[in-house]
């Protein structure tokens, strides 16, 4: 028989095995599914890992795909820290996009208008954010369900916006006008896509840590989702502090937004994320909130991603596969997270 | 003497490399009250936590009227006849009495039979002397009620064993007595109860042999409690001689923090009613009361909590009705809020992150928003060895550390920065002797610095010792103040029931 007993304290080396020994039951939980599809387990992976990983355009490609989800996952581990429960950096993502979009197709300069859009992106993030926070702290109101419901409030305002005043009128399509191409974010490598954005992101996380580690905003954050009740009796305002942290969640997941304009797609339309906002919780968990460890976190999920639709094509097993991993990998972290409360201790050994 | 009800033999169980408990030996015989002493720390609740089966020992066996049992869990404590009553209690509010006596009983074919509950309260009511509105919800009850409900509930399960975890530090002495009183009336009819507590007074006047527990280990047995003095069962527990520590006679200043006709409403507990009080320099004011009487709203005023309804108040003649917490630290009040773990520090966070937490703003440990991490641990290194905070190092998770140590951890943060006024709720609930000496001894010395201290307290010999006057709460207001020489624990017992009222006599 075996039974949880509380840890009193977390080993340190737990924050780096309990992501990977998670990762490893999602994967040995999921080759199930691609035995049920008819493949051979070794093989999928196998390609998985080879198109996502194998040659230099192929990590160059999941580099691209996990800038995206660095930024929401960096708002989500920070909004996460404070306990603001920030569910809605998809719909702040989309919001960063649309405003970035709204900039970078009007004329000017490119390096202005990069600088711009990036303002304006994170400033409409920033302001989605505030719309939950703001309801929190002066209504009371779940964060949870608030930030997660305007997800759909502005998925459906883009779509408002792309089917009526920024309708394609020569081809009927639902998409906006592109950006000036004087607005595409700089290409690093030739005959890749890994634009500046992707290294704006990779730079983000270590300045993010540093926030939230040697500032004293980042101070208030930590203590303030710790408890609240001491914060405010040590003074802090924590309101405010709320505020902030939801101002900051926000415009990170707007800046995803913006990289996917300036640096993929140039322009807006429906599908402009495949639920990157969605995936940002899954990398912040995996993360354990650091933001040094989202890095690796969104890099294993993009990879997941790019080699799912590879590995279809080559053995038959559905894409969808990619969707159960990211499930998969949330839950069997959260179940890995019960470990640096508990541990299993073996009783009964004398009946 | 019969057989004993519960036998530990050997128990030992270590936390990696911390012994909590080495070779214990305990038993109970049917009809005993076995008094549980120790130290904080000393292994006490360890040991009641394997025999009620939240802990597996590592070794040792435990006998249950001579058969060796295996607890794994509260369920299997139950079936033995152990049951036990925790500091906290494990109540539903907004079920009643009867209700709360269900949970988790089955009744026939999935439904509740509230007809044999009813007649079983009535049954363990009448036995030991213990009634309760069966109908009441349990919000309702006072905290001795609620107690008297958790006792209700472990005899309700069939227990013949009782643990008691420091029944009386939530409760009034007229409510001590009558506790008192039930509990022997149990151990005439033929049960047995542990009985765990530090205030030694209780342990001589109640039980009828003790277990002195020190480092994990049996430090001594006392088998004439009754007939052995305070100071040498503290001895056993400390393994030294204690002193207590003497208030020297002095004038004080000028009154630092002054209340006015403060009344209060919007908050949890009692409501404060136009309550005036003042504290001078070099003066220490003892606030009396049975707990649940508006202490805890008094406490909040004076920290910033919560924002007064009416009347003012003023620190060394400036008005701070309005002021938020961080505004009034700067000012110079210190607190030391009742609730050491939900309130003073963040238990999740390393230990130096709670100690500089009110003044991370400053100077001291930042700088134009970024924080001063050698300074922040350099400071909380001083003050853990200033202080004798006994943890590894300032980098620990706050929780780990035990009460004591986490009271003291909070008295170095206030008192690092030499308040002028200080506010205390319950300093030295659940410290051992040990702990609660060195804090006295801090009061004291800063009131021969000048500061002007109030204490919030229960502890009325504790209140007696410590205070120049003496203020009494009921019922959101001050029913009288005393000098302290004038005070008895008689007569604040008699003003804490709202009896006694003394006017103002400073």
């Amino acid at each position: 028989m075996f039974r949880l007993e509380a840890r009193t304290s977390t080993p340190a080396w737990f924050n780096l095995a309990l992501p990977l020994i998670a990762i490893a039951a999602t994967l040995i939980l999921c080759s199930g599914l691609i035995a049920i599809a008819g493949a051979g387990v070794i093989e999928a992976y196998g390609v998985m890992l080879s198109a996502s990983l194998g040659d230099s355009y192929a990590i160059t490609e999941t580099l691209v795909r996990a800038a995206p989800m660095i930024f929401t996952g960096l708002a989500v581990a920070i909004a996460f820290r404070a306990k603001f429960w920030n569910i809605g950096a998809e719909g702040q993502l989309l919001a960063g996009a649309v405003a970035s979009c709204f900039v970078g197709a009007i004329p000017m300069p490119g390096t202005l208008a990069m600088l711009l859009m990036a303002l304006a992106g994170a400033a409409a993030g920033a302001l989605v954010a505030l719309v939950p926070a703001t309801l929190r702290v002066k209504f009371k109101v779940d964060d949870v369900v608030s930030s997660l419901l305007l997800n759909s409030v502005i998925y459906y305002a883009l779509m408002a916006l792309i089917e009526g005043p920024w309708k394609d009128t020569f081809s009927g399509y639902p998409i906006s006008p592109p950006i000036e191409d004087s607005a595409n974010f700089p290409v690093l490598i030739e005959g890749t896509r890994l634009h500046l954005g992707v290294v704006v992101a990779l730079i983000a996380a270590p300045l993010c840590w540093f926030l939230i580690a040697r500032t004293t905003l980042g101070f208030r954050i930590r203590v303030t989702g710790e408890n609240p009740e001491a914060a405010r009796y040590g003074g802090i305002n924590v309101q405010r502090v709320l505020l902030s942290t939801a101002l900051l969640s926000g415009a990170l997941a707007g800046l995803a937004g913006v990289g996917e304009v300036g640096g993929v797609h140039f322009q807006v339309m429906s599908d402009i994320s495949p639920g990157y906002g969605y995936s940002g919780i899954v990398v912040a968990m995996l993360a354990r909130l650091n933001p040094l460890g989202v890095v690796p976190a969104a890099i294993f999920l993009a990879a997941v991603m790019t080699g799912a639709e590879a590995m279809s094509r080559a053995t038959g097993v559905p894409a969808f596969l990619s969707d159960v991993i990211q499930g998969t990998a949330l839950l069997a972290m959260l179940v890995a997270l019960l470990f640096t409360a508990y541990r299993i201790r073996r009783v009964g050994a004398q009946t | 003497m019969s057989a004993p009800l519960i036998e530990m033999r050997g128990i030992t169980k270590s936390f990696g490399a911390v012994k909590a408990n080495e070779a214990v030996d305990l038993s109970v015989a049917p009809g005993e009250i076995l008094g549980l002493l120790g130290e904080n720390g000393a292994g006490k609740t360890t040991l009641m936590n394997v025999l009620f089966g939240a802990y597996a020992p590592d070794a040792g066996d435990i006998l249950v009227e001579g058969r060796p049992v295996a607890i794994h869990n509260s369920a299997d404590a139950l079936a033995a006849g152990i049951g036990m009553v925790h500091q906290h209690f494990h109540l539903a509010p907004r079920l009643t009495v009867l209700e709360n006596l269900l949970i988790g009983i089955p009744g026939k074919s999935g439904r509740i039979d509230r007809a044999r509950g009813l007649a079983r309260l009535t049954e363990i009511s009448r036995q030991y002397g213990l009634s309760l509105d069966p109908n009441l919800p349990v919000s309702a009850l006072s905290v001795g009620e609620q107690q008297r409900l958790e006792i209700i509930k472990a005899l309700f399960r069939g227990a013949k064993l009782l643990i008691l975890d420091e029944p009386t530090a939530v409760l009034a002495p007229s409510e001590v007595d009558g506790l008192f009183a039930a509990l022997r009336s149990m151990a005439a009819q033929g049960l047995g109860i542990i009985f765990i507590s530090h205030k030694l007074n209780e342990v001589r006047a109640l039980t009828h042999r003790c277990v002195v527990l020190r480092h994990g280990k049996v430090a001594g047995r006392v088998d004439h409690p009754a007939s052995t003095t305070s100071a040498e069962m503290a001895k056993l527990m400390c393994g030294h001689e204690i002193v207590p520590p003497v208030r020297e006679a002095s004038t004080p200043g000028a009154s630092v923090l002054t209340l006015d006709g403060i009344s209060t409403s919007g908050h949890a507990g009692t409501p404060l009613r136009d309550v005036s009080l003042f504290v001078r320099a070099g003066e220490i004011l003892g606030i009396a009361g049975v707990s649940g009487n508006g202490q805890r709203a008094l406490a909040d005023v004076i920290s910033g909590m919560l924002q007064p309804r009416a009347g003012t108040m003023t620190i060394a003649g400036k008005t701070v009705t309005q002021f938020s917490p961080r505004e009034l630290q700067a000012l110079g009040l210190g607190r030391i809020p009742e609730d050491r773990m939900t309130t003073g520090l963040v238990t999740n966070l390393p230990l130096a992150d709670s100690m500089v937490l009110p003044r991370i703003g400053t100077e001291a440990f930042s700088r134009k928003g970024l924080l001063n991490p050698t300074a922040i641990r350099a400071f909380a290194e001083a003050q853990i060895k200033a202080y004798d905070i006994r943890c590894p190092g300032p980098m620990v998770r706050a929780g780990a550390l035990s009460g004591g140590n986490l009271q003291k951890a909070l008295l170095a943060r206030e008192l690092a920065f030499d308040p002028k006024v200080l506010i205390v709720s319950q300093p030295t609930r659940g410290l051992d002797i040990g702990a609660a000496r060195f804090i006295h001894e801090k009061f004291l010395a800063m009131r021969a610095r000048g500061c002007g201290i109030i204490v919030i307290g229960e502890d009325l010999e504790e209140l007696l010792m410590l205070s120049d006057r003496i203020a009494v709460m009921y019922e959101g207001r001050i029913a009288g103040t005393l000098p302290s020489a004038d005070a008895t624990v008689a007569r604040l017992g008699l003003m804490m029931t709202g009896a006694g009222h003394t006017e103002e006599a400073a």
